[in-house]
């Protein structure tokens, strides 16, 4: 079980947290005109990839922030979290 | 009743306590503190159980958890529990064991004759004997195989024990309480840290209890009855016997099996069985030890033969004589060990050593002892069936591949000692990558991979002094880090023998014109030569070889099988060791049981229960309940002995034409906050929202961003910048989450709250002609005329004295009212309505007349928003605005959500308005086609129409509205029905939506 650091809350179990998916996805701002192709990479296309990953979760048990973390999808070590409106670099 | 193999004085067990136990049947008893296996061993009893494949004789082996054998169904607290290890159940009053795969008894065993017929069951048997006929799979070789294999019953009675959870944080968890381990625990201990000692057997101190040694001039075994006291006294110290650290997991997390009461005559009420221990430790001592491993040799399974460390354990920890004529066979110093307690308790042992005449401490002790000790000697093969009885053995020569001066000497136990194995399963499963250490021909822990540090005979060092040293080092420094405080430890003076080096031998030759099998693995009847087929057969990485021989694949995880196989495997591939590499270790590191996993999330405790304020009413008024998430929903009210189907169609005919009341307390409510919730709404639902004024409700349809519809339900805005909305029952977490995601990370710019307030109000709909006289009875103060509080109104009153928001919106299609209270008073209000409704025929109705109410008006739910609808496809394009952008809408230009054939919502009737449609029944053209009959649509809910007396269906159906008029089947293979059905519209009551607007 992982042990991740919400940036509001410290250091939590897996179970308190929901899976939200990649973290780098942009959505195409609404009000505007998107190609079919922009708007199926946004809604189906996503990277599978084997280490880091930027993904977001949710503190769903606890403070109910959407949070980034950095983790390898390989190993599941999580090399940093933060708050949705910062970066990871 | 004495015991024949009883000492008179050693041991740790409790003699003034007996306790008595049957096996097979037999009465017996042993002593407190006994486990099965010593209490049997006591009596004389060594054959126990019968071998997987060949159902060979089997006795005890080993004295913990290396037992391969000894594997027996135990009685025990009113239930039964299979392969249970005698080697570790300690005994209480009233057990029973007895063996496992054997029939009709151990002693005679119909399934031997396997024996006699080995050379039809080697390697990869079932592979080449089940492949064909390919037919014959299920009918017999399946039914044959799950028969003749398994080992013990599993109990299908309910387990009625308690078995529980705990989580625990500390700063050292140190696995195993031996030299090294308490050391570690007492160094950190002494730097304030918050350690966890944790100790799989009911004793502490590991090989402590055993050895002969002495720290500080105190024997092992009160050294550590001295630190165990210590640490107990401490506060920042938690110390637990009978708990096994099963697994190590990511991020450092390990989980452990504790036995709280297994041990125990009698208990509370509320002692759980068995604990599992969630334990997130800063940094893992794993002082886990080692496991000694046989030696091959021909007939190596008789019962009588032995590990010679277990033998050891059997007389210095229970006082068992494991045998009185030992023969002691081994390739290193610690077997002398078992030699000397041997003759200490005037039993004349036999030594036979692999390794040439040499010296060491341990052996000029034996030797001046006077005991008798053959050097290049080993034991070619065991004679005896159900116990072993005599032994050929022979002098090795110089390359060790044959032997020369072959005899026989009687004996009645055989004690063997191929070297030790460091027990490196945690650390392998933290993700640690073993290295070969050549030197002690296994593999330990190489570079950390998380925060786990090996100690003692886990990382290879046997002695006490480098095991110490190492215990109190690491202790301290991993400590130190952590509390940032450094107690000065001196390390104890230690007085232990010096033991000389071990032979690299581990399997002996076979006789000339002799095939007696040589086992590796025990527990799964794995021999020498099953290894050389599978690799003549060309299987050559070690993961085919385990899979195809199912070496090491028993529930013994190959403790003491894994390194003979490699070595094994080495030898034949002519590579070293580290070439052929290592299986995968896996948690658990011994078998536990469903319960302690399951822990209390049985019955009504699987998941929490949701209750509205108006249960109790439900429950005294004859309610059948239905869950709805964890909802608990009345589906009807039982009047004398009407059936669901009764009763649902008295209710919701009531509400048809009188008035009915339903609790709807379990709708999702959200509270939208903020000066730009117009704006959000009008982002997330598919229509306008920015022109609502305040007091109303509109009713709102949501998608995913796929185009999918998610959820619908009304809003309604209660003041300038606040919205009450409402989900269904089912998405009201999903919706939450659903715009706490945009408002967080997609449009952070909106000054928008939201807060889930479900819990916060009761609700009670008020659905039938009559409803409007009813509300105002309920509220005799207010306006509720069409004019003042039209369809899809929404006012604020007093009801009876209590504040109230009055909804004027329905889903059952009539004329129809929400009203919310507080949670609080949601009994008050709907005891009120029973009260008052009297007068106007009121009926409560469940959710199946709910739904048969809101089928028949073609209002779609759950069924029909299955997240394969879009808007269009349930009749809902008219919520779609053009104009504006919302969540989804760029996906609903898809070509394949806008071909002329699409699915559509449309209704059903059976032509003969008798039959039922069961709900998941395909539409189909012609119910007698060829499978695959081609499916042109599906039954998403079904219902008895109130209004028209009659069955009536919802369906989604391939170019739906063109189907109108046309008959097809409605077929369901499970229930085996088929009805001819005519297609009409899904709007089969009051289509023009006038009842609603009355």
């Amino acid at each position: 079980m992982l042990y991740i650091k919400c940036p509001y809350c410290g250091l939590r179990a897996q179970k308190e947290f929901s899976y939200g998916g990649d973290a780098t996805v942009k959505r195409p701002n609404i009000n505007e005109e998107v190609s079919s192709e922009d708007w199926d990479n946004f809604v189906y296309m996503r990277k599978s990839p084997r280490g880091k990953h930027i993904e977001l979760w949710q503190h769903i048990a606890g403070c109910r922030q959407w949070i980034k973390v950095q983790r390898d999808t390989a190993t599941h070590e999580i090399f940093q979290t933060a708050k949705v409106t910062e970066e990871i670099r | 009743m004495s015991q024949p193999f009883r000492l008179n004085k050693e041991g740790l067990i409790n003699r003034n306590k007996k306790i008595s136990f049957t096996f097979n049947g037999k009465k017996l008893f042993g002593y407190e503190g006994d486990t099965i296996a010593s209490a049997l061993i006591a009596n004389g009893i060594h054959l126990v159980g019968r071998s997987f494949k060949y159902h060979r004789p089997r006795g005890f082996f080993g004295a913990g958890v290396e037992e391969p054998n000894a594997k027996l169904q135990v009685e025990f607290n009113g239930h039964s529990e299979p392969n249970v290890n005698a080697t570790e159940m300690e005994l209480v009053e009233g057990l029973s064991a007895t063996s496992q795969n054997c029939w009709p008894s151990v002693n005679f065993d119909v399934g031997a004759i396997n024996n006699f017929l080995k050379m039809f069951f080697p390697a990869g048997f079932y592979y080449k004997t089940f492949m064909w006929p390919k037919s014959f799979w299920y009918k017999i070789y399946e039914p044959f195989i799950r028969k003749a294999a398994g080992l013990g019953v599993a109990s299908i009675e309910k387990d009625k024990e308690r078995y529980e959870h705990k989580f625990e944080y500390c700063d050292l968890l140190v696995t195993g309480s031996g030299p090294s381990g308490l050391a570690s625990a007492y160094a950190a201990a002494k730097n304030g840290a918050k350690v966890i000692l944790a100790e799989d057997k009911p004793r502490f101190g590991g090989t402590l209890l055993t050895d002969d040694v002495s720290i500080d001039n105190l024997s092992g075994k009160d050294w550590a009855e001295k630190i165990i006291t210590e640490l107990k006294s401490m506060p920042n110290v938690t110390v637990k016997n009978r708990s096994q650290v099963f697994g190590y997991y990511d991020h450092n997390m390990l989980v452990m099996f504790e036995r709280v009461s297994d041990h125990l005559e009698k208990k509370s009420k509320f002692t759980p069985r068995q604990r599992l221990w969630y334990i997130r430790a800063k940094e893992t001592i794993l002082s886990t030890g080692s496991i000694e491993r046989p030696i091959v040799f021909g007939n190596n399974d008789t019962p009588g033969i032995f590990l010679s460390a277990a033998v050891k354990e059997y007389m210095k920890v229970y006082g068992v004589l494991v045998g009185k004529k030992p023969l002691i066979f081994t390739n290193n110093d610690s077997a002398y060990e078992t030699a000397l307690e041997f003759k200490k308790n005037n039993v004349e042992p036999i030594i036979l050593d692999t390794r040439e005449e040499h010296s060491s401490e341990l052996i000029d002790e034996a030797k001046s002892k006077g005991i008798d000790i053959r050097f290049s000697h080993g034991v070619i093969v065991a004679n005896g069936y159900k116990k072993v009885k005599s032994a050929k053995i022979g002098k090795l020569n110089k390359d060790k591949n044959s032997f020369e001066k072959i005899e026989t000497v009687d004996c009645d136990c055989i004690c063997v000692s191929g070297f030790w194995t460091p027990s490196v399963h945690l650390a392998s499963q933290s993700g640690n990558k073993l290295k070969y250490e050549e030197k002690i021909d296994a593999f330990i822990p190489d570079k950390k991979k998380q925060h786990e540090t090996s100690v003692g005979a886990a990382n290879g060092s046997f002695t006490l002094e480098e095991s110490l040293k190492h215990g109190f080092e690491n202790g301290s420094n991993l400590s130190a880090k952590i509390t940032e405080t450094k107690t000065e430890i001196s390390i104890p003076n230690v007085n232990e023998k010096k033991y000389g080096a071990h032979d690299k031998f581990w399997c002996m030759p076979l006789p000339k014109n002799e095939n007696p099998k040589r086992f590796v693995d025990f527990q799964n009847d794995v021999s020498v030569s099953d290894i050389e087929i599978a690799l003549r057969e060309g299987y050559r990485s070690i993961e085919h070889v385990k899979r195809y021989t199912t070496l090491g694949m028993a529930t013994d995880q190959g403790r003491t099988s894994n390194l003979n196989g490699l070595q094994l495997v080495s030898n034949i591939e002519n590579k070293i060791v580290p070439e052929v590499g290592h299986t995968t270790f896996r948690p658990p590191f011994t078998p536990i049981t469903i319960g302690t996993i399951v822990g209390r999330e049985v019955g009504m405790e699987y998941m929490p229960t949701r209750k509205t304020p108006m249960h109790e009413w439900h429950e005294k008024n004859n309610a059948v309940f239905v869950d709805a998430g964890a909802w608990k929903r009345p589906r009807y009210y039982k009047l004398g002995s009407e059936t669901l189907f009764e009763a649902s169609k008295r209710e919701a005919k009531n509400v048809r034409e009188n008035v009915g009341i339903c609790d709807v307390t379990t709708l999702g409510k959200i509270d939208i906050k903020g000066p730009d919730a117009a704006e959000f709404l009008n982002r997330v639902y598919t229509n306008a929202w920015m022109k609502l004024p305040v007091g109303k409700a509109r009713y709102g349809l949501m998608l995913r961003e796929d185009g999918i519809v998610m959820d619908d339900g009304t809003t309604t805005r209660i003041s300038e910048n606040h919205y009450h909305m409402t989900t269904t029952t089912a998405q009201a977490a999903n919706v939450l989450s659903h715009l706490e995601y945009y408002l967080q990370i997609v449009w952070p710019e909106l000054n928008v709250n939201v807060v889930s307030t479900t819990e916060q109000w009761a609700g009670a709909a008020i659905a039938g002609p009559k409803s409007r006289d009813m509300l105002s009875k309920l509220y005799p103060d207010l306006d509720v005329s069409n004019e003042a509080l039209p369809f899809m109104g929404y006012k604020e009153a007093e009801f009876f004295g209590v504040p109230s928001r009055i909804f004027r919106i329905s889903f059952s299609g009539e004329l129809a009212y929400e009203i919310n209270v507080k949670s609080d008073h949601g009994m008050f209000m709907w005891e009120k309505m029973m009260e008052v409704g009297k007068d106007f025929g009121n009926q409560p109705y469940g959710t199946e007349a709910l739904s048969t109410l809101r089928i028949e008006m073609g209002h779609v739910a759950g069924p029909e928003l299955d997240g394969r609808t879009i808007p269009s496809d349930v009749s809902l394009n008219g919520l779609v605005s053009k104009k504006k952008d919302f969540i989804g809408k760029n996906s609903l230009g898809r070509e394949a959500f806008n071909v002329e054939s699409r699915q559509k919502i449309v209704g059903l009737i059976p032509i003969d308005r008798k039959s039922s449609i069961p709900e998941g029944s395909h539409i189909v053209q012609d119910q007698n086609a060829k499978l695959p009959n081609p499916k042109l649509g599906h039954v998403s809910s079904s219902c008895w129409s109130v209004e028209n007396n009659n069955p009536f269906s919802l369906a989604i159906m391939k170019d739906g509205k063109n189907m109108i008029g046309k008959k097809f089947f409605a077929v369901s293979p499970l229930k085996n029905k088929s009805i001819e059905v005519e297609v009409i519209s899904s709007h089969y009551v009051d289509p023009e939506g006038k009842r609603v607007r009355s």
